[in-house]
């Protein structure tokens, strides 16, 4: 496959960016996306240019190190996966590709397509944890837990914090990633008992880092690379009024 | 000349590590806030152990090269977790955990560490239970059990096909809760380049801020290295694309024992590799043999109708397969260790039934699962894998068998460490897959989770207090000394030395071929010749690299060529080290297979008259032969037998 590419390129955090047009040529369908890269920088250095900054690691869709708005969408046009999980196989040979950071206030630029994610941190820094220190804790066992429950934690707590839900969200909430954490402990015994508490510090948290407000568009579940339903928006609103209620 | 004491305690196996614990030193509460620890890395081993000790009390500092600690690579660990819980009544024991892991990594371990790693496995499943971690469970509402390879009971805890990521997060919450505390201050994408000593004591690392490249000192008492294994000096591997090996070889250089590095796991399910332009390879986890079932055609010409795609896999009768690990192995079947699953593939390859256009894959089928079970059950044990297999390799695994094909995967050498986790280099710890301790010649799956966890939440915490205790009365560490001087401009001037080269080979072009190199000779198969290759060829390419690598842009950015180009320098000198210890190693053993030792059947034989040792490998030099130091293993508790895995 021969493709165009236009990729925003960006020299520090400070700078002014700016698409500048790239080609590659004989691109096989089985290449990863970021493969497709991988290939662009290759050719990049020889030619003596600057290569193309971009996130990724593990590229197996579980790190959430990768990126990319491509084509308008958080990791590109296949559904439920994350940018390193693509294949060119989804594009036709002569397409034009455009790529981009994501763009929010919250998530600054570092450099071309590398953004700052970490007030993630900062928010579960601020209560996504139950506050248990190792040792002397109960038998793994000695509270059951209904099944359906335990699946739902784990549905939620498949978030692997990526950023995609607040990259696509028009207001740039990070509404998605705080409900995942927050309803995925509500739903066990263990995390039970601080969930209140919890949800009105990680909002308060995210409010404060300039994340926006939800409006309760969906988009963010649509764009989700793990299919992270916004059912725990309305499980993180319930926790956030109870503790509201308490104050 | 190196001294190697394991310092494994005397008495019974099952009372040595209460014992040790009886006898070590302890830091009061008032002095341990005055002692500072550094940690590297913030997998499974490192996020649990700075949070372990940042609870504890201690000033802690942790770093890693990603932009978050939640990103390390044990997130992408799928299967599980072994505990010898015994919930499935099914007569295991810490004993028996402990028996499955000395005999899986072939009787190269330390028999002490690895009934110490049992016997805490428990507490490991409490802990992570107490965090949240939404582990699998059965309707009455307890936790669920599945088995792994080498093990004939079921005591693997799981959370779906995304166990690790499950235990990353539950540690990094733990670590949340310190930072936010004070007690432990992290630095995300920060690497560190070099080892500080002082006085022959780890005192101190230096770093690369990898947004701003600015080179910066940190000082402590301590300094513990998680950075995991080396697995991507073969370049094509499981492990992530900034996972490397320089932080472990940077101490190695400064005096500490490097232990058996030619152990290298290779995993029998991984997708199989596509082209050329390929830049990592992607695990199907082990979990899927418990009810996938792997096999070949038996007839020749039933392999060249799929090479030709003229016949599917699901066309060829149940009576023209050959499910060559259950033929092979009958009592363990397809849960046989990951090194005999992998040699039997390669055998199976090698004799010309590879069923893809390579002639380098086997089948991995569920459909006698899926007519068992129903495929709703399948997609609830392994619907993320499907998925992840699909996306991959545009073929349904719900209606053909997976092909699949092994793949370097982990490293069980690593850093030598005494039985308290302590290096050579006093004051520098390893812990979990950064070091070698507790798998022998072969890792068992979902036995990398345990250790790393082990080490972090319930060993290190305990040995590292007896060190200290000797270390209260050390006043915080200062930077602006000779030591620290020293190690700041040897990085500077490396840095500027890539810089200067302007060669014509890209880092990239340079590193897949030294993963030729190692996977041709260093890979399944070693021979006294091919190893002798290597080594030559690794010294030609470390003095190419030298003069021709091209690594563009400046220091003072984002960096990510220059950042390669650091790891890659180390991974040529490894890689020949490797290869060396592999020379010396003339037995088969685990995953270290040499083509010259092996049983008439085609098993790997030990020599365990000549080569019962851990093999420490110690810095001389610059382009010197390094020293090898032996550490006996000696036996007390098992009798050394060849490995059976038929009956």
């Amino acid at each position: 496959m021969n493709l165009k590419l236009k990729i925003w390129r960006q020299k520090n955090a400070q700078a002014q960016g700016k698409f500048v047009d790239y080609t590659v040529d004989n691109i096989s369908p089985d290449t990863s996306f970021l493969e497709m890269l991988d290939i662009l920088n290759n050719n990049l250095i020889k030619k003596g240019e600057d290569p193309i900054v971009f996130d990724h690691d593990c590229r197996e869709g579980i790190c959430g190190m990768c990126s990319l708005h491509i084509n308008g969408h958080a990791h590109g046009p296949d559904t439920d996966i994350t940018t390193c999980q693509l294949h060119m196989r989804k594009f036709k040979d002569g397409d034009t590709i455009t790529i981009e950071p994501w763009r929010s206030r919250a998530f600054p630029v570092i450099k071309d397509l590398a953004v700052d994610r970490s007030a993630y941190d900062k928010i579960l820094q601020a209560g996504g944890f139950v506050s248990v220190s190792t040792g002397g804790v109960p038998d793994a066992n000695a509270i059951p837990i209904p099944k359906p429950d335990a699946d739902e934690s784990m549905d939620a707590a498949a978030c692997i914090g990526c950023g995609a839900c607040v990259a696509t969200c028009k207001n740039g909430s990070a509404m998605l990633f705080v409900a995942a954490r927050v309803s995925s402990l509500a739903k066990l015994p263990q995390g039970r008992v601080e969930a209140a508490r919890r949800a009105k510090a990680m909002v308060a948290k995210m409010d404060e880092l300039g994340f926006g407000a939800c409006t309760n568009t969906g988009a963010c579940e649509a764009e989700c690379p793990k299919g992270i339903s916004i059912a725990h928006i309305a499980r993180l609103n319930r926790e956030f009024l109870s503790a509201k209620l308490k104050d | 000349m190196i001294k190697l004491d394991s310092k494994a305690p005397q008495g019974p196996l099952a009372e040595k590590w209460s014992k040790h614990k009886a006898e070590i030193k302890v830091v009061s509460p008032a002095n341990k806030r005055k002692l500072d620890i550094i940690v590297i890395g913030t997998g499974l081993g490192g996020a649990s152990a700075a949070a372990s000790l940042g609870e504890l009390g201690y000033n802690v500092k942790v770093f890693c090269i990603s932009d978050s600690p939640r990103r390390a690579h044990s997130i992408a660990a799928q299967g599980g977790i072994n505990a010898a819980k015994n919930y499935q009544n099914d007569n295991d024991s810490i004993f028996r955990l402990f028996y499955d892991t000395i005999k899986g990594g072939d009787y190269r371990a330390r028999e002490a560490n690895v009934y110490r790693l049992a016997e805490v496995s428990n507490l490991i499943i409490d802990q992570c239970v107490a965090q949240g971690v939404p582990f699998a469970r059965e309707y009455g509402g307890l936790l669920a059990n599945r088995s792994f390879g080498g093990a004939q009971v079921s005591r693997t805890f799981y959370a779906r096909g995304q166990t690790g990521q499950q235990l990353l997060l539950g540690a990094y919450a733990a670590l949340n809760r310190q930072i936010a505390q004070g007690s432990v201050k992290s630095y995300p994408r920060h690497e560190m380049l070099e080892l500080v000593m002082v006085e022959g004591k780890a005192r101190g690392i230096i770093t690369r801020n990898l947004v701003t490249g600015e080179i910066e000192r940190f000082g402590a008492h301590a300094v513990v290295l998680a950075t995991g294994g080396y697995g991507n000096v073969f370049f094509l591997s499981t492990n992530a694309m900034n996972s490397n090996g320089s932080a472990a070889w940077q101490c190695y250089k400064k005096g500490a024992a490097f232990a058996n590095p030619c152990f290298t796991q290779i995993h029998p399910t991984c997708i199989p590799v596509h082209g050329t332009q390929q830049s990592k390879l992607t695990l199907m986890s082990e979990s899927l043999r418990n009810d996938g079932r792997i096999w070949v055609p038996k007839k020749k010409e039933d392999v060249e109708k799929i090479r030709a795609k003229k016949l599917k896999a699901s066309q060829i009768p149940e009576e023209d397969r050959d499910y060559y690990l259950e033929r092979r192995y009958p009592a363990f079947g397809n849960l046989v260790p990951r090194d005999v699953a992998s040699r039997a593939a390669k055998e199976r390859c090698d004799a010309g039934f590879g069923v893809n256009d390579t002639g380098l894959a086997v089948f991995l089928d569920f459909s006698t699962a899926i007519a068992r079970l129903g495929e709703q059950t399948i997609r609830e044990r392994y619907g993320n894998l499907f998925q992840m297999y699909e996306k991959i390799t545009d073929v349904n695994p719900y209606k053909e068998p997976m092909t699949i094909f092994p793949a370097v995967h982990y490293t069980m050498g690593g850093i030598w460490v005494d039985y308290n986790l302590m290096t050579t280099i006093p004051g520098l710890y390893a812990i979990g897959e950064a070091n070698f301790s507790d798998h022998g010649a072969n890792r068992l799956g979902a036995s990398a989770l345990m250790q790393g966890l082990a080490d972090g939440y319930f060993v290190l915490p305990y040995t590292i207090g007896d060190y200290l205790s000797h270390e209260i009365q050390s006043p915080k560490v200062k930077t602006d000394t000779p030591e620290f001087e020293a190690a700041e401009k040897s990085v500077k001037e490396k840095i500027a030395k890539l810089f200067s080269i302007k060669g014509k080979d890209t880092v990239d072009d340079l590193h897949k071929k030294l993963g030729h190199i190692m996977w041709e000779n260093v890979g399944m198969a070693r021979t006294k010749e091919s190893l002798e290759k290597a080594i030559v060829e690794i010294q030609a390419l470390r003095k190419e690299f030298w003069v021709n690598v091209n690594v563009p842009g400046t220091d003072k950015e984002f960096n990510q060529e220059l950042e390669k180009a650091i790891r890659l320098a180390d991974f040529l000198e490894l890689g020949e080290l490797m290869a060396r210890d592999g020379l010396n190693r003339h037995e088969s053993c685990g995953g270290h297979f040499r083509v010259e030792m092996q049983t008439p059947e085609g098993e790997a034989k030990r020599d365990d008259e000549d080569f019962a040792y851990v093999a420490a490998w110690a810095y001389t030099g610059t382009d010197k032969e390094p020293e090898l130091v032996k550490e006996p293993l000696t036996f007390e508790a098992v009798h050394l037998a060849q490995r059976n895995y038929k009956d």
